[in-house]
């Protein structure tokens, strides 16, 4: 079972605002997809993989190279002043 | 079109010539394949290479590169609102090679947004359109790198694969598109949806230039810790392969028929068993929640600061970047992150995320066990033919046509779609799947099935 506060909840988490009717909408989609996650509770207790590579340890020279130059980040946003980027007021 | 072919077409009209007729084709296309056409640029290099300037193993080949892979300079959009003002300040790794081997990149293709889709229906720039029925998805996500290549919109196309997304359109638009083994292909400048899982990969109309373009993108790449550093290259080998036909991978009936005829075909020349991988019953689910996991986490980066789609005012950080998200994503994108939230809040990461990744190591194990007994595992690519523009009206529906391609990732084999032939007009796709870094094997084999007449294109 979803409820409405969860979507909510969930929307809150993934920052994204949604209307009343998208948090309908999403949750009887969510409560579908769940329903079908629940094939999951049968999987038996082994050890996790969370990747597949087996690397360890790569390691490469420590040598300075080539970085982005202040100009080039900046490049793709609207909200910079004197050489950085403006962000909204973090704490209230 | 085969580069043997573009090349003769080039020798005669010149690369100028041949690049301006192949831009027109696209401007008339009523596919929708490219997100943007990089005219300016192609002709440039044509020129290029009409003098002699432009040398490499893919001198002088237009190229169609999947709107997630980093262009320096170019529109990268990811198909989303939210990316649609973006232009990269590099090169993504496999960009950089295909510019030293000379290659002309043509365009950006079109695709579901940020790669969740198996339809290009998510795209924001609107469906890419299945060059047999118009009224046809062409498949996803690499959607417009599939069509592409059929109409002749290009020659060679760049996918990327999380879940299927190469393998699909191949199967949908009837070529050949490769998922290589995780790490073969370095990820840098590919913008992520779900890390663990996705590869970029080559797509073509013949198995030859199918092996070039991996070979070419292939390789060491330190800028992507998870790169394996070993590079591909592609050998001939004759061989009569034991193949194993995986049980629990299915289809419906009309692609059953093809798939069958195919099977009785490669009685003739292969050694060919049932295989039974039991653990197949849960990687559908474990897929979505680690994909969805996943994406919760990488798409976090997207807060309308420092590239993207934002607003105006910079009002607190909480409204400024939830209202930019709901204004920038797409419902399926919300969707996912939303729902991969979920899988990773307090109370659930144990009841879905750990559960999920639990299902990998059996995934894992089972393919590993199959491994011991046969060269390649064989299913359907595809549980059907292309889609009809909005038939899949529900998320699960659609997540549901994953079903076989989704194994390959979870457990990072190189696996492949090998155009097989035609149900009532419309394309259908053989997968196979090989062991771990065994891409020369696939290749082969589907170069025997192109040689035997079983694989074909148009």
């Amino acid at each position: 079972m979803v409820e409405i506060k969860d979507v909510y909840h969930v929307a809150e988490l993934a920052n994204i605002e949604i209307s009343d009717k998208e948090a309908e909408k999403f949750r009887v989609e969510f409560e579908k997809i769940l329903e079908y996650f629940d094939v999951l509770d049968e999987v038996p207790d082994v050890r996790p993989t969370y990747h597949v590579v087996t690397l360890y340890n790569v390691f490469r020279e420590d040598k300075p190279g080539r970085c982005l130059t202040q100009e080039e980040v900046l490049l793709n946003t609207q909200h910079k002043e004197e050489g950085f980027f403006r962000g909204p007021k973090v704490v209230e | 079109m085969k580069i043997a072919e573009w090349r003769e077409k080039v020798l005669e009209v010149g690369c100028y010539e041949a690049i301006s007729e192949m831009l027109k084709r696209i401007e008339k296309s009523k596919l929708n394949a490219y997100i943007t056409v990089c005219k300016e640029e192609a002709l440039k290099k044509a020129e290029e290479f009409d003098k002699g300037k432009l040398k490499g193993k893919l001198a002088g080949i237009p190229v169609a590169v999947k709107d997630n892979i980093s262009t320096k300079g170019i529109l990268t959009t990811c198909a989303s609102k939210m990316l649609s003002n973006y232009k990269p300040v590099f090169d993504a790794h496999v960009v950089e090679r295909l510019k030293e081997e000379g290659a002309i990149i043509i365009g950006k293709t079109n695709m579901d947004e940020f790669g969740m889709g198996t339809t290009t229906e998510t795209s924001y720039y609107g469906v890419v359109r299945n060059p047999y029925d118009l009224n046809r998805v062409a498949g996803g996500s690499s959607g417009g790198s599939g069509a592409a290549l059929v109409n002749d919109e290009c020659v060679l196309s760049l996918g990327t694969d999380t879940g299927g997304s190469i393998r699909c359109p191949a199967s949908f638009c009837g070529v050949y598109g490769l998922k290589p083994t995780y790490g073969l292909v370095s990820r840098y400048g590919l913008i992520p949806y779900a890390n663990s899982l996705e590869q970029i990969g080559p797509m073509a109309t013949c198995v030859e230039d199918l092996a070039l373009l991996l070979e070419v993108i292939s390789g060491k790449d330190e800028r992507d810790s998870t790169n394996a550093g070993r590079c591909f290259s592609f050998s001939r080998v004759e061989n009569k392969y034991k193949i194993g036909v995986i049980k629990e991978m299915s289809c419906n009936e009309d692609v059953m028929e093809k798939y069958e005829e195919t099977l009785s075909e490669l009685r003739k020349f292969y050694d060919i068993e049932y295989v039974s991988l039991q653990s197949m019953k849960f990687a559908l689910a474990a897929y979505y929640v680690i994909a969805m996991s996943e994406a919760s986490s990488n798409l976090a980066r997207y807060d309308g600061v420092r590239y993207g789609y934002t607003i105006e005012k910079l009002e607190s950080w909480r409204k400024f970047s939830s209202k930019v998200r709901a204004e920038g994503f797409g419902e399926e994108v919300k969707r996912r992150i939303m729902l991969g939230s979920y899988a990773l809040s307090a109370g659930y990461y144990g009841k879905y995320y750990l559960k999920a990744l639990k299902a990998r190591t059996l995934i894992i194990e089972d393919f590993k066990r199959a491994f011991e007994k046969f060269d390649l595992l064989i299913a359907p690519t595809m549980p059907t033919v292309a889609f009809k523009i909005g038939e899949l009206k529900d998320p699960l529906t659609m997540y549901l046509a994953d079903v076989n391609t989704v194994p390959a990732n979870l457990a990072g084999l190189p696996a492949m779609s090998i155009p097989i032939g035609f149900v009532n007009k419309l394309p259908v796709g053989l997968q196979a799947i090989a062991n771990y870094f065994n891409e020369n094997m696939l290749l082969n084999f589907a170069y025997d099935l192109e040689r035997l007449n079983i694989a074909k294109v148009c």
